[in-house]
């Protein structure tokens, strides 16, 4: 039986983890500021932001979901986080070696905001980054499909995957939206760069420790 | 590995103005007949240095008769585009075309006093990977660094039209064309953007044929050169309109951009009115209904002279044409810079209004007819040619030489290399400095100039200026 506490810590980790894609540049706050100021308008920042929440949130689900379904196909829970697991831990360690920026970001249109958010978070593997925090609050007692109607678990379990996206954007969206609206009105654009971290390396490693973490859980059963 | 974006990236055209003025400046050595090889002369341009105003390192490159014209920096402040990710290259290479071989050098001006070839690419690879030859104009850009080419393939560059390719900005592999509808264009120049609104704007000079041996009268006086501009959909690769700026404007050259990407217009000069000999200045602009538009706004006379003192091929025309060879403008969008190169001359103009140019400033220098000399007394060979002002917008600087075979039927008796400065007035007026001038190694001419840290004809900004 899972505790009620590492439940609450890994609902920590999803609104942490929205925190930490939010303030990131690379998952698009100074899209918003840019928008802003073209269009001259504050009101445009807050359009620009529901844009790219709505791409994020998108991209989360394109991941979380097809999790969510497999845990009702899957007998043993422990495959399902141990492989999930492994494939984060890849698409980190794909990061850290492949070092190049997709190169078909930069193809997207200016002002198709919620397009570009989508792709962003797809080929940094913003979504993946989730998913061992999302079975983990899953918990083994709902994975572990023969005592439950499938139907009814795999109801609950996509409806835990919808709170974990939208906890995490709502998250996301606030951390870029402060940082962006700080820049906008007060700091100005000299605090772009000065605020501009690369974090490629902090991001591929945090996407090693969420998948070794997410084995980890598995095999020590919690 | 770079943890920070390159201090020298600036989100606003207003910030690059405010940023550390320029130490080094990067000018094309280029041997007109190819005895020596070509090379980029590092000038010393801190005035606090003992070696100020003076040529402090020479990259001179392997190979010969390569006629290094224009080139440009691997990255800009393009890079702090929020959709590309590319915050953290740095501004280290220059990229150097020979428009002559088509070969192409990288050049690593990471520390300026030890610049040194970082790496080359051969003319085959360019024309086996692209159609094009003649690699010209160096932009940083979306998905890499554009390079505008002046020919096609084949060994004269007229088997098919000419045209922009990419390269990527870190490995400097040669990526392919960038075009994936040129509708009519089929000549090529120069070409600028804004990467917010997502334009691109392009112009024309002339084929191979046209040039490489010198001006064709025949060609020029029955309006064959260049004399449109296409306006593109930058990412999606397609000219979505070309304007005509009517068939007696010949050789529509550089494209100007206002540095500003909430503004939607910009210039492009005309070297010659073959109906009246006069240069002239476009100013083109994206009217309410998204249509683009262009109106010619400036137009510079031609000097009267007596046919003695004019070289063979103006004789007919008892008059010194003024010859708009390049512009820049400034990155306040104030103030555009004119070079006059047959009468000699370097203008000024004020173009907060646009549509309305107002000169502010003249400098007399050089010239087929008046050969003004320099303020030290000493000669100035042909006429005031590339310019590019500091990001301050204080000081301007150019060179001399147009293209080789050119300089020689519009100046046959002058030769030599010279790089000069003029300051700027707090509101307009143009000054040349008397202890600015840079006489070129014997037997190498000089063309385009780049500055440390970028200037007005380089770096892309993504973010309106407030």
């Amino acid at each position: 039986m899972i505790d009620t506490g590492s439940v609450t810590a890994l609902w920590w980790a999803v609104v942490l983890s929205g925190v930490y894609h939010g303030i990131n540049p690379g998952m698009g706050w100074p899209l918003a500021v840019s928008s802003a100021l073209m269009a001259g308008k504050r009101r445009s920042l807050i359009s620009a932001l529901s844009l790219l929440a709505a791409g994020h949130l998108l991209a989360m689900m394109a991941i979380l979901l097809p999790f969510s379904l497999m845990t009702a196909l899957v007998q043993r829970e422990n495959e399902l986080r141990i492989s999930a697991g492994c494939l984060v831990v890849l698409m980190g360690l794909y990061l850290l070696i492949n070092r190049k920026h997709p190169r078909f970001l930069a193809r997207v249109h200016p002002a198709r905001l919620a397009l570009w958010s989508f792709l962003a978070a797809m080929a940094h593997g913003a979504g993946l980054m989730l998913v061992p925090i999302y079975l983990g609050i899953c918990g083994p007692d709902s994975l572990d499909g023969g005592h439950q109607a499938a139907q009814a678990l795999m109801m609950g379990n996509i409806a835990t995957a919808v709170s974990v996206a939208v906890v995490h954007t709502i998250a996301m969206t606030v951390a870029g939206g402060v940082v962006a609206t700080i820049i906008y009105l007060w700091l100005g654009l000299k605090f772009l760069s000065s605020t501009w971290f690369n974090l490629d390396i902090v991001w591929a490693l945090s996407l090693v420790m969420v998948g070794v973490f997410g084995i980890y859980g598995a095999l020590a059963g919690h | 590995m770079q943890i920070k974006p390159d201090p020298t990236f600036h989100a606003t055209a207003t910030l690059a103005m405010q940023a550390p003025v320029e130490n080094y400046g990067f000018t094309v050595m280029l041997s007109p007949d190819g005895s020596q090889s070509d090379g980029i002369a590092v000038v010393d341009l801190n005035n606090e240095s003992p070696t100020y105003g003076q040529i402090v390192h020479q990259v001179i490159v392997p190979n010969k008769g390569d006629e290094f014209h224009h080139f440009g920096w691997n990255a800009c402040s393009s890079s702090l585009s929020p959709l590309s990710g590319h915050a953290f290259l740095e501004r280290r290479y220059l990229i150097v075309p020979g428009i002559r071989s088509s070969r192409i050098y990288i050049i690593d001006v990471k520390d300026p006093l030890q610049a040194k070839i970082h790496k080359t690419i051969e003319p085959e690879e360019l024309f086996a990977k692209t159609g094009y030859s003649r690699p010209h104009t160096i932009h940083c850009g979306p998905e890499g660094i554009y390079v505008s080419t002046l020919g096609g393939g084949g060994e004269d560059g007229t088997d098919g039209p000419p045209g922009i390719f990419i390269m990527d900005c870190e490995t400097f592999e040669i990526i392919g064309q960038y075009e994936m509808d040129r509708g009519v264009q089929d000549k090529h120049y120069d070409f600028w953007w804004n990467l917010p609104q997502d334009y691109m704007v392009s112009s024309e000079w002339g084929l191979p044929p046209q040039y490489e041996n010198g001006v064709v009268p025949e060609d020029l006086l029955s309006n064959k050169y260049g004399h449109s501009i296409h306006f593109w959909d930058l990412r999606k690769r397609r000219n979505i309109q070309t304007i005509d700026l009517g068939e007696h404007h010949q050789m529509a050259l550089e494209i100007r951009p206002a540095h500003d990407p909430k503004k939607s217009y910009g210039f492009c000069g005309v070297v010659v009115d073959t109906t009246n000999l006069q240069g002239a200045i476009f100013t083109w602009w994206r009217d309410d209904d998204g249509v683009w538009q262009a109106k010619k706004t400036i137009t510079i006379d031609p000097h009267p002279a007596d046919p003695d003192d004019l070289p063979e091929l103006l004789k007919g025309f008892s008059a010194v044409p003024p010859l708009v060879t390049d512009i820049d403008l400034s990155l306040d969008d104030r103030f555009l810079y004119v070079a006059c190169w047959g009468i000699g001359e370097m203008h000024q103009y004020d173009v907060t209004d646009p549509m309305n140019p107002v000169l502010t400033g003249k400098v007399a220098l050089g010239g087929i007819v008046s050969d003004t000399k320099h303020p030290n007394g000493k000669d100035f060979a042909y006429g005031p040619q590339m310019v590019e002002i500091s990001r301050d917008g204080s000081r301007v600087y150019w060179t001399n030489s147009l293209y080789s075979t050119w300089d020689d039927q519009f100046y046959p008796d002058d030769e030599g290399g010279q790089m000069v400065m003029a300051r700027v007035g707090a509101n307009g007026g143009l000054e040349l400095d008397k202890d600015f001038y840079i006489d070129f190694p014997k037997g190498y001419r000089s063309h385009q100039i780049r500055l440390e840290g970028g200037d007005c004809s380089t770096d892309s900004f993504c973010y309106p200026s407030v």
